[in-house]
């Protein structure tokens, strides 16, 4: 066996000193970084970024083009009304879009959620604070659906939440006859609905209770994802399926529980969208999950799950608040905001997709 | 480093048995890994390796025969339980996450709260205290080098990756390592550090069970071999007892050997 056992110690020896004399860097590039390249990683490792950039920028312009008018403290405390349900929404289309999902219904969810407020409490008679309860149950149970179709019959998010949308919309005619329920009604019978409608008066600036409420929601699930392990575990889930469940994540697990709290959230919109327009409309809200869609991918939040921060969606919410409203303070017609919204999608998109393929 | 095959094995199966329908993919398999040793696992594609790998991790139910952890018969349904009893698993895909940092991903699954009312009612996560044992971890292993441990794991290279996969299982594993093809996806000079690397976590008095292809690696850190054949243990073998070309003889079945493992 001498011989076997030197012929072993040699070849492990030659392979030792084969590798041993390799070069470290296998394909080694001059490392000066240009500029364009610190600023791609820099954007890269913030992804909050590029989004404030823009809406710093948007602001910029528009107070030099509009003037005073736009850069009011009123002025921009109804920009910030007229972004509060997308907003609220956006949270929802934002925790499903870090998992690698997209969800069409939350629009539906919402609007099913205050038809159901609405009729508890006026036609029902419930106590207020009852019907508001019950509406988020609603809110709860529709994303469980969503979350069980996706992980229990594995239908792709986009075809599941398309259905879902459809389904939960007739109901919302259905359950609602199809009729809106009145503002005065409401006021008359539980004020409360209307209540996120209150303004407190800040420097000149309007401030609803809903705006509050959206922030304080962009606060708590801000701390969610990024102090706590169930956060972690979301991006993870979003990141590489695969890799958390080989971690030990119940990926499952987490996407159910994204979903239903995407449900809860677009339930409490519902409160805030009451508290906006005062009235139940069943026909309310029919565009809303494209246009969280639209503000989660201009706040920098990528379609393929995993990256993404929370406070971009409120500034990609924001950013377009602001172009709709700059855009028509300077009298363009309203055709050049849609215009206008639809170039921003595009670039943001174009701008993830360059940042993600040369730092990645 | 010279196995003592006089201990009781830290982890063993006796007549183990898994079919799939018509196919026995594990025909009464034995198996012994003792304390502070790398085995090594090495078989054709098809002879069970995989099997029982599965098996011993806790993603597969034998329908036969029993696993001993520590002298103690143990039933895992689920790869967490395994976990739990101190099995990890190091897999040749890089399973990490790429877009969380290295802190994030060692401690996946595992986080740490804080202590006190913050942790409890608020779950909040312990951060530093989870970034401070990374990087102990991280500099005991060496591969503190390079690493910022809040670095994204995507901007490390493949080694790297594969180094933070390595810690993981260090980090949590008490029992027993099972390394699956960790060198599969790497260069030379990558495959190099990991397998320094995994003589480090042996030195460190974990035992390692290493499935790999690769002949020179399997002989350069393995203390013993085993050679799977046919859904079973054909036999086991030392790096100084025989050489590559007597090792792929017996695992193709070109060479018969009779050998008893306790006298390998």
């Amino acid at each position: 066996m001498s011989s076997t056992e030197q012929k072993n110690s040699t070849a492990v020896l030659d392979h030792d000193k084969v590798a041993d004399q390799a070069q470290v860097y296998v394909a080694s590039f001059e490392h000066k970084e240009t500029p364009v390249q610190r600023f791609k990683k820099f954007l890269h490792h913030y992804p909050v970024a590029a989004p404030s950039i823009v809406l710093l920028l948007a602001i910029f312009c528009f107070s030099l083009i509009v003037g005073s008018r736009f850069l009011s403290a009123f002025n921009l405390s109804l920009v910030l009304q007229q972004v509060t349900i997308i907003g609220m929404v956006g949270i929802a289309q934002t925790l499903i879009i870090l998992t690698a999902g997209i969800d069409l219904s939350v629009g539906a969810i919402m609007v099913l959620a205050s038809v159901v407020m609405g009729r508890m409490a006026i036609d029902y008679g419930l106590d207020p604070w009852l019907a508001l309860c019950v509406g988020i149950a609603v809110g709860a149970v529709a994303g469980f659906i969503n979350g069980s179709l996706i992980t229990r019959l594995k239908l792709p998010p986009f075809i599941a939440t398309l259905g879902t949308w459809n389904v939960f919309f007739a109901l919302n005619l259905w359950y609602s006859n199809s009729e809106t329920i009145r503002a005065q009604d409401i006021s008359n019978t539980a004020p409360l609905l209307q209540w996120l409608g209150n303004t407190i008066n800040v420097f000149g600036a309007q401030l609803t209770y809903g705006s509050l409420l959206m922030l304080a929601m962009f606060v708590v699930i801000w701390y969610a994802l990024n102090w706590t392990a169930w956060g972690r575990h979301v991006y993870a889930t979003g990141d590489d399926p695969a890799a958390a469940k080989l971690a030990g994540i119940r990926t499952d697990r987490i996407l159910l529980s994204v979903y239903i709290l995407a449900g809860i959230v677009c339930a409490l919109g519902a409160w805030v969208l009451i508290g906006r327009i005062g009235s139940i409309s069943p026909q309310a809200g029919y565009t809303t999950n494209l246009d969280s869609i639209t503000a989660v991918v201009i706040g920098g939040c990528s379609l393929f799950g995993g990256r993404g921060s929370i406070f971009g969606t409120l500034i990609g919410a924001l950013v377009v608040g602001i172009f709709r409203n700059g855009l028509a303070l300077a009298g363009v017609d309203v055709l050049w905001q849609e215009f206008t919204v639809g170039i921003l999608i595009i670039v943001a998109v174009g701008v993830d997709q360059w940042i993600r393929k040369g730092t990645a | 480093m010279t196995t003592n095959t006089n201990q009781t094995p830290i982890l063993q199966t006796k007549n183990l048995v898994k079919r799939y329908g018509s196919v026995t993919a594990i025909d009464h398999a034995d198996f012994e890994l003792y304390p502070g040793e790398i085995l090594a696992i090495i078989g054709d594609n098809g002879a069970g390796k995989s099997s029982l790998i599965k098996a011993l991790s806790g993603a597969l139910m034998p329908d036969e025969g029993e696993i001993l952890l520590d002298g103690q018969p143990v039933n895992f349904s689920s790869p967490m339980e395994a976990r739990a009893l101190g099995i990890e698993t190091v897999y040749q895909n890089l399973a990490v996450s790429p877009a969380l940092n290295i802190a994030d991903n060692l401690f996946l699954g595992r986080e740490i709260r804080k202590p006190g009312i913050l942790g409890s009612v608020f779950r909040m996560l312990d951060k530093k205290a989870m970034e401070q044992k990374a990087k102990d971890k991280m500099t005991e292993l060496g591969l503190m080098t390079i690493q910022n441990i809040s670095q994204a794991v995507e901007s490390l290279s493949g080694g790297q990756r594969q180094g933070v996969a390595v810690a993981r299982s260090a980090l949590f594993g008490t029992k027993v390592v099972i390394m699956d093809e960790p060198t599969a996806a790497l260069g030379v000079k990558e495959s190099r550090r990991v397998l320094n690397l995994i003589k480090e976590v042996r030195d460190r008095g974990l035992p390692i069970i290493l499935i790999s292809h690769n002949m020179p690696h399997v002989f350069e850190v393995a203390d013993r071999i085993h050679i799977h054949r046919l859904g079973k243990r054909a036999a086991v073998i030392t790096p100084q007892s025989h050489s590559m070309s007597e090792a792929v003889a017996i695992m193709t079945g070109a060479l018969e050997v009779n050998n008893d493992p306790q006298a390998a």
